[in-house]
C-alpha cells in the first residue's frame, strides 16, 4: 500500500465497473494518448532520477516513490506494450508487464493526490520531459476507469449537473447581486449583448466573492460593455484537472459559447491557474478550430490596463513577495506581466529563493487542494513554501491564483501562520487611483 | 572463417544493417504517431518555432543553477563518460583505422595518452553511475533491466578494447598482421553486440534527446516560456 496515511485507503473507485472493465478502459484510454510528443516524452527517459530534485513531493518528504516519472509507470507500461515501435516484439516476449487493477488503484495515489501538474520537474529534466501533461494524459484513463479520488469524483458530478462545482447557474444572478451589495458595486449579470465576458474561479462564486466585486470595480472604472453570465460562468475546469474530458470540453465550450452568443471578443479569466491551462491552451483544441474570442488571465488584464493608462493605481510602497502560480508562470507564460502590477501598486519586490519559472509549487495544483487525503503531504510543502516565504522579510505575501490562495490559507490555519496571502486583483481593486 | 573474420566480415555487416534499420524503424514508429496541433493563438512575441525548439535542446545541456549540486554532480558525471567515449571511439588510431576500412573515411588520430586517461575516466564514471543506480533509492525505484544491460553493453568494448591495448598504436598500425586476434575479435563483437541493442533500449536517446526537448521547446515557447 503507498497511502501517506495507512489509516486512510490509497485509492477509491467510482462506478459499478468490473475490475477487468476498469482496466481496459483505462488502457484504450492510455492508448488514444500516444500522440508524437507523448511518445517521445515516454521513450526519452534515461532514468537518471533527476525529476526527484525538482518535485515539491519528493523535496519534502525524501520518500522516492514521489519521482515524477515513477509516477506515470503504468501509463509507460501501457506505451511500451501497446503502442511503441517494437510493442509487438515487447508483448510477445514479455518484456514489459500490462498494468492490472492492483497497479492502477496504487498509482492512482501517485496521478492524483502527489502530482500537482505543476511541471517543475520539466526544467530539470536532461530530456525536457513534460511529466506534468504526462500525468493529464493518465488521469484520463483513470478517470475512464472509474479510478479517481472520491473527493474529485464528487466535484466531477456536481460540474457536470451544475456547469460549476460552486452553483447551479441559476442562483449565479442572486451571488452577483448579493456581492454587489456587499461591495457597493454594480455586477451586471446575463446581458444580451456586451464587449467582454467575464468568468469567475468556483471559490469566488462561495468564500472569496470579494473578487468578483474587485473584477467588477476594475471593469466599470474603465466603461466597457461587459456581463457575467449563466451560460459559462465558471471557469476552474475541474474536467481539466479530474482526467474528465468530456466535462472538460463541456465547461469550455460553455464559455466559448456564450462569447459567441452575445457578441464578446474577450473572455476575461479569473484569478486562477488551472482556468487559465485549460482555456488559454487547450479551448482551442476542444473547439476544433482558432477561437472567435481572445482569451485572457486576469493579471493579464491588469497589466495591459495599467500599461495602457486606462487604469492608474496608488502606490503602496511596502515590500512585498510574490508566489508564482505554476500554470500562470510556469506553464502560461506570464512572469512578468505580475511583476509590472506589483511595481505599478509600488511594491519593493523581494523574490522568493525559488521564483519565476522554477518557483515551487503552492502544493495544492491539479486538485490536490480539494483532496483530502493529500492533507498531510499538502501540509509538507507549505512548511516549505512558509520558510522561504519568512527568509525574504517581506512585509506582504501576494499570489494571482484563488486555488493557490486557498492552499495557502489552508496551509496557513494549520501551522498557526498569521500572514495573509494577498489577491493581486485585489490589490488593484483596493488601490484604484482618482 | 576463423573469430577475427567473422567479426569482421558477417556480424559487422549485419551489426550494422540491425543498427541502422532498427533506429530509422525506431523514430519512424515514433515521429509518424499522430501529430495534435496547437490551435491556441502563441503569446505575443513567441519566438519562431524552430527557434523555440532549438533554445529548449541548447537549455538542456545544462542544469540551470537553481537546481544545484544534485543535478550537477549527475550532469558532469554524465558528460565525462559521454566525452570520454566519443574520445576513445574517434580519437583512438586504430579506430579511425576500422573506420576508414569500413567506410573510407579518416582524420587525425589523438595521442595514446589521452586515449588511456578517456578511457579510464569513462570507467571511473561509468562505475559511479551503476554505484548510484544499486545505491540511490530514487534510481532504486525507476530502473530497469534496460538499465542494467545497456551499462553492461556500453562498458564491455571499453574493457575489452583495454584487454588488446599492449602496444602503442603506432607499433599496432605499423603491422600488417594482426597478433592477438581472438582478443580483437571479441573487442569487435562486443562493439557489435553494441550496435545491435542500441535501437532497442536506452541508447537511443541518443537521437531521442534532440526531439524530445524540441518538442516541449515548441510547447513552451508558444506560450512564452523558456524551459
Ligand atoms: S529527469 Fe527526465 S530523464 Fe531523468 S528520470 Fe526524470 S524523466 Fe527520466
Ligand atoms: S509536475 Fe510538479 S508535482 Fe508533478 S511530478 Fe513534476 S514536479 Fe512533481
Amino acid at each position: 500500500m503507498i497511502a501517506s496515511d495507512p489509516a486512510i485507503p490509497a485509492f477509491d473507485k467510482q462506478d459499478g465497473q468490473s475490475d477487468e472493465a476498469r482496466v481496459e478502459a483505462a488502457m484504450r484510454s492510455f492508448v488514444s494518448e500516444f500522440g508524437v510528443t507523448t511518445a517521445l516524452h515516454l521513450e526519452s527517459c534515461v532514468r537518471c532520477g533527476l525529476c526527484a530534485e525538482a518535485c515539491h513531493f519528493y523535496v519534502t518528504t525524501g520518500d522516492a516513490k514521489y519521482t515524477p516519472v515513477y509516477k506515470l509507470e503504468p501509463f509507460r507500461r501501457a506505451y511500451f506494450r501497446e503502442a511503441s515501435p517494437f510493442a509487438p516484439l515487447v508483448r510477445a516476449l514479455g518484456l514489459v508487464k500490462k498494468p492490472g487493477i492492483v497497479d492502477l488503484e496504487q498509482w492512482q495515489e501517485l496521478i492524483y493526490d502527489s502530482c500537482t501538474m505543476c511541471g517543475r520537474c520539466t526544467l530539470i529534466c536532461p530530456m525536457g520531459i513534460d511529466i506534468a501533461e504526462l500525468v493529464k494524459e493518465a488521469r484520463h484513463g483513470m478517470f475512464k476507469a472509474g479510478l479517481l479520488p472520491d473527493r474529485l469524483a464528487l466535484m466531477d458530478r456536481t460540474a457536470r449537473q451544475w456547469g460549476s462545482t460552486a452553483t447551479p447557474g441559476e442562483d449565479l444572478p442572486d451571488i452577483l447581486a448579493e456581492a454587489g451589495r456587499s461591495y457597493g458595486v454594480d455586477i451586471p449579470c446575463d446581458l444580451d449583448s456586451a464587449d467582454i465576458l467575464v468568468t469567475a474561479a468556483s471559490a469566488e462564486l462561495s468564500e472569496h466573492t470579494k473578487a468578483l466585486a474587485d473584477a467588477a470595480k476594475i471593469l466599470n472604472r474603465i466603461g466597457v460593455k461587459w456581463t457575467m453570465h449563466q451560460g459559462g460562468f465558471d471557469a476552474s475546469n475541474i474536467g481539466f484537472n479530474n482526467g474528465d474530458m468530456e466535462l472538460q470540453e463541456r465547461l469550455t465550450r460553455a464559455l466559448i459559447d456564450t462569447a459567441v452568443r452575445i457578441g464578446a471578443k474577450t473572455v476575461i479569466l479569473p484569478e486562477c491557474g488551472h482556468a487559465y491551462g485549460a482555456a488559454r491552451w487547450e479551448a482551442a483544441k476542444w473547439y476544433g478550430q482558432a477561437l472567435p474570442v481572445r482569451i485572457i488571465h486576469m493579471t493579464e488584464f491588469l497589466d495591459e490596463l495599467i500599461a495602457s493608462g486606462r487604469i492608474r493605481v496608488n502606490r503602496i510602497g511596502e515590500t512585498a513577495t510574490f508566489h508564482d502560480p505554476c500554470q500562470i508562470v510556469r506553464r502560461g507564460g506570464l512572469e512578468a506581466a505580475a511583476r509590472r502590477v506589483l511595481a505599478a501598486l509600488g511594491f519593493e519586490l523581494i523574490e522568493l529563493k525559488d521564483h519565476g519559472v522554477t518557483g515551487y509549487c503552492c502544493g495544492g495544483g491539479g486538485g490536490v487542494v480539494s483532496n483530502q487525503r493529500a492533507t498531510t503531504l499538502r501540509h509538507k510543502v507549505f512548511e516549505m513554501k512558509q520558510q522561504q516565504i519568512e527568509a525574504t522579510g517581506a512585509k506582504r505575501f501576494v499570489t494571482s491564483c484563488g486555488q493557490c490562495r486557498i492552499t495557502f490559507e489552508m496551509g496557513a490555519r494549520h501551522a498557526h501562520w498569521d500572514k495573509p496571502t494577498e489577491s493581486l486583483l485585489e490589490l488593484v481593486a483596493d488601490n484604484l487611483a482618482g | 572463417m576463423d573469430l577475427l573474420t567473422f567479426a569482421r566480415g558477417p556480424a559487422l555487416v549485419v551489426s550494422l544493417a540491425v543498427f541502422v534499420l532498427g533506429s530509422l524503424w525506431h523514430l519512424a514508429g515514433v515521429l509518424l504517431r499522430p501529430r495534435m496541433p496547437d490551435l491556441s493563438p502563441a503569446r505575443q512575441g513567441a519566438p519562431e518555432k524552430w527557434l523555440g525548439a532549438l533554445r529548449a535542446v541548447k537549455h538542456g545541456l545544462w542544469p540551470r543553477k537553481e537546481f544545484g549540486q544534485a543535478a550537477l554532480g549527475s550532469t558532469i558525471n554524465g558528460y565525462v563518460f559521454h566525452i570520454g567515449l566519443a574520445l576513445v571511439f574517434f580519437g583512438y588510431a586504430p579506430h579511425i583505422a576500422f573506420i576508414r576500412r569500413v567506410i573510407g573515411l579518416s582524420w587525425p588520430a589523438l595521442p595514446d595518452l589521452v586515449m588511456y586517461l578517456a578511457a579510464g575516466a569513462s570507467i571511473v564514471s561509468l562505475l559511479l553511475a551503476l554505484g548510484s543506480r544499486l545505491l540511490n533509492p530514487v534510481l532504486g525505484k525507476i530502473s530497469n533491466l534496460d538499465d542494467i544491460i545497456t551499462w553492461a553493453i556500453v562498458i564491455l568494448p571499453i574493457l575489452t578494447g583495454m584487454a588488446v591495448v599492449a602496444e602503442p598504436s603506432a607499433a599496432v598500425l605499423s603491422r600488417d598482421r594482426v597478433i592477438y586476434p581472438v582478443p580483437l575479435a571479441i573487442h569487435l563483437l562486443t562493439l557489435e553486440l553494441l550496435l545491435i541493442w542500441f535501437p532497442f533500449g536506452k541508447l537511443m536517446h541518443a537521437f531521442l534527446f534532440v526531439f524530445s526537448r524540441g518538442a516541449t521547446g515548441l510547447r513552451f515557447s508558444h506560450r512564452g516560456v523558456e524551459v
